[in-house]
This record gives C-alpha cells, structure tokens and sequence, in this order.
C-alpha cells in the first residue's frame, strides 16, 4: 500500500478545486454542489466552505444518490440508499457542479446525469473529481481534478476522510489479479 | 433474501433495512423523481387469488414507480376458476418470463407452496396467504408506528401497540406480532375469547378483554376488520354487543394518549369496528398507511430484485 495523496495535498487539491470552480464560472451565485454520496458529498460540503471562505457568500451545496439509476444494478447485491438533497434554489438553470472522490469507469457519473435530468435542466453540468484513475468505459471526462492517478485496473484506490475515516489521505493497494 | 413469504424469516437486520430503504424512496416519491428507472426490464406478476383493492393496487404503482412491467392476474376471469392447479398457473407464468409474483391465495401457505417448488424461477411475495401472515402490511402499519412515535434507523423499543378484534382470522394481526414485538414494541391483543387463536398464551403479547382500560396506556390501536365474509358461526352475540365492547368510538377515543395515532389496515366496517367520527379524526393515520404502502412495497421490490439474487444483502 502507497500514499497517493496525503493530508496536506488533499486539502491544496480541495482549495484549488473551489478557486477553479469560481474563476471558471465568474463567481459563485449561479453554482449548486451536488455530492454523490458516500464521499463525494463530505467533498462537496468541504469544497463548499473553501468557496464560501474564497468568495464571502453562501454556496448552494447538496447530495445526489445515483443507486436507483446504476446499470450495474444486477451484478451487485442491493445497495443501501443514500439520501439525496437538493438545496433551495434547484437545478433549474442553474451551473451545477457534481463532485465524487474518484473517477474510473464514468458509469456513476452517467447515472448521475440521469438521476440530474429527473430533477430539472441545468445551464451547465460540471464535474469535479479528489482522484482520476483512468480507464473510463465511456466518453466522461472530469473538469476540475485533484490529482491525476496513473494506476492498472487492478489496483484499489481508497479515499479516507476524517468525517468517516478520522484521516484525510488517498492510499493505492495493489489489487490480487 | 430472494422471497418475501413471512415475517418469521425476517431478521431484524433486514426488517430495518427494509424500513430504511423505504424511508430514502419515500423522500424520493416526495421529491421531483417520481418515476425511478431501477426495475427497466423486469416483469412483476400480480397473482390474486382472493379480492384485494389496495394491496394490488400498492404492488402495482410501487412496480410502476420503479419502472417494472405489471402484469395482473386475478382469480374471476382467468383459468383458475376454472380449476386450474396453482402449479400449472405458476409454470404458464414461468413461460412468460416473470420475475418476481405477487401473491395473494386464500390458502394459508400458498405463498410458502410456490417458492417451496421449483416451478418457477423468479421471487415470490406473499401478499396475504390464508390467515397466515401478510408481512408487507405489517412492515408498512411498522413504518407508520415509526414514522409517527419513533425516530429514522431506530427500532420501536418502548412502543406500546394494542391490537384489536378478530385476531383469529387476522393474517395482519399474526404478521404485526412477529414484527413489533421483534422490533422491540409491546403488544397487547384485545378481543373476545372467542375471536383469539389456539396457543395464543405462547405468543409474546399480553392478552386483555378489557378495551376501555388499554386504551389508555398505549400509544397505537391497530383496529383489525371484523371479516364478515370469515364469521359464518357465532363468535360474538350480534353486531351491536361487538361494537360497544370492542369498537372504536368518540369517548374512547377522548381517552387516548396525547400523540397516540389510530390504524386501521382496511377495508373498514364503518359502525362496525370503528366509528366514522374516529376513522376520520386527527388522530387517524389510516390513509397515510396506504400511503406509506407505496414506499414500503417499492423497498421490498427494489431490495429482492434490483441486485443480483446470488449474492446475499448485508447492511
């Protein structure tokens, strides 16, 4: 097991993530965070106070389940829900940003735009990512990354954050083939 | 988990994950989501042997929320009043290719029959067996308890739950029992003599004649059905005696707890077992059970056939 990201790097990776997010939008009135849960939701509050701190106003900032629109559905045990809340102001016409703690397949992220084209039409769908891992199965890409992961499809990619873990570090094991 | 055929099989684990579940689609059904592309694909079977308005119906628009094909099925109109065997119906569904069946049989262990035998593939739901157990209605009545008296993700530890009247041949009273009392609520049945069950004494309840004294110590009355189409002997005088000893009326009512809630799992008997007064109180939750019916079959759906059957749930 190595060290991808730890600590320190992690909370730079999150500061930069918030100062793209406003430069790349003119500011923070039209942004909604939308988290997917487990972690990306503790990322996306996270990324919320660094872009109150940068910008001095209120950010819109909730979660989104995606189980109930997976298509890996039935090669899984069933999944336990996760609550899904969307702040006041809605996804209608506003730039939302979905934020998860890695990217690899991009099959979360496609059921994320689903689960998103339920609930309203945003102006724009942004993506911002802790960890790109590579080997996307479909035509997905991230616009805000923390760090770029080089890693064979083996290997596991851990997140941990001191909300649920008590440590904030990316860690990579080697996976048995 | 692959059947729903009784509480009996239930764990509490599952029980509560099944609560659970049902609490996250409840907020998604609340929400702009209305309709959940989780089932695309699967055909759901209606099987009903036996009259049902509102648990078909609940099966169905849970199947229809989460985008599964429903097929229905009844009895009058179909071979099987023409004396069709249960398995060569269960075969013919099997041919058609469906997932899951919903049944609901007259005969205690119908449910149990169809998963026991290898003729057919897909999950069995018990929608009612008989005066056996009907275990969706008793997780949604405990849903409901929770929802009012309880908090999200607990159990019911402390909650007291009367249940009242024909517990006999009450399917819904033998499923509430296993489950409330597995969950950690107490249990009282109320209900003449003549109207409990052989054995009762081992259930894990107290037994009382006395409605007017539980009444006020408990924080749910469960008003069962008096099933008139069940009562060819005499087990009570006459419609007027039950009532005035076990019905649930203004002045009983008057002596209720302060938040306790009053359920009833329908059809009712309006004069008969409850009074109209009392079914459309503030303290009735009577809709809002077939409410939370919607959500709970959408969890039961979901957790047996949205993940892949060999591999077991675990929370």
């Amino acid at each position: 097991m190595s060290l991808a990201l730890p600590a320190p790097d992690m909370a730079r990776a999150i500061t930069r993530i918030s100062h793209e997010i406003l430069e790349r939008n003119s500011g923070s009135e039209s942004i909604t965070l939308l988290g997917i849960p487990t972690r990306g939701a503790h990322l996306a509050s996270r990324i919320a106070t660094s872009m109150r701190e940068i910008a001095g106003q209120e950010i819109q900032c909730g979660t989104l389940d995606i189980t109930l629109h997976r298509d890996d559905l039935r090669l899984r045990p069933p999944r336990a829900l996760m609550p899904t809340n969307i702040p006041p102001l809605g996804v209608e016409g506003r730039d939302v940003v979905l934020v998860d703690d890695v990217l690899f397949s991009g099959r979360t992220i496609r059921a994320a735009l689903d689960a998103l084209g339920e609930i309203g039409r945003p102006r724009t769908v942004q993506l911002a990512v802790l960890v790109d891992r590579g080997h996307r199965q479909l035509p997905i890409r991230a616009d805000y990354v923390g760090k770029n992961l080089p890693t064979s499809p083996s290997q596991v990619i851990k997140v941990h954050m001191t909300e649920l873990d008590g440590v904030d570090e990316v860690t990579l094991e080697e996976g048995e083939m | 988990m692959r059947h729903l055929l009784s509480i009996a099989d239930l764990s509490k684990v599952e029980a509560l994950s099944i609560l659970n579940t049902a609490e996250t689609l409840s907020r998604v059904s609340d929400g702009p989501m209305k309709k959940l592309p989780t089932l695309r694909g699967r055909t759901i079977v209606n099987l009903f042997a036996e009259d049902s308005t509102r648990t078909r119906i609940s099966f169905e628009a849970a199947a229809k929320r989460l985008s599964a094909d429903v097929i229905n099925f009844s009895a009058k109109g179909s071979s099987v009043s023409k004396g069709e065997s249960l398995k060569d119906t269960a075969q013919t569904l099997q041919a058609m290719g469906a997932d899951a069946v919903i049944i609901r049989h007259s005969a205690s262990g119908a449910a149990q029959t169809l998963a026991d035998n290898q003729w057919m593939s897909g999950s069995v739901i018990n929608a009612g067996d008989g005066t056996h157990e009907h275990p969706s209605q008793a997780l949604l009545d405990a849903f409901t308890i929770r929802k009012h008296l309880g908090h999200d993700g607990d159990d019911l530890t402390g909650i007291r739950v009367a249940i009242i009247g024909d517990i006999l041949h009450s399917r819904v009273a033998r499923s509430n029992v296993l489950l409330l009392t597995m969950l950690g609520a107490h249990v009282t049945l109320v209900a003449p003599p003549t109207l409990l069950p052989v054995g009762v004494e081992s259930w894990p309840v107290t037994i009382s004649y006395d409605f007017d004294q539980v009444i006020e110590s408990v924080d749910a009355v469960m008003m069962l059905r008096i099933q008139l189409e069940r009562m060819s002997e005499m087990f009570f005088p006459n419609a007027r005696e039950y009532s005035l000893y076990f019905g649930l009326n203004k002045d009983r009512l008057a002596k209720m707890k302060a938040n306790a809630i009053v359920m009833h799992p329908g059809p009712m008997n309006r004069g008969l077992e409850i009074t109209a007064d009392s079914a459309d109180s503030a303290r009735s939750v009577i809709l809002e059970q077939v409410t939370n019916g919607v959500s709970v079959r959408m969890a039961i759906l979901y957790l047996l056939l949205a993940g892949s059957q060999e591999l077991e749930f675990s929370l």
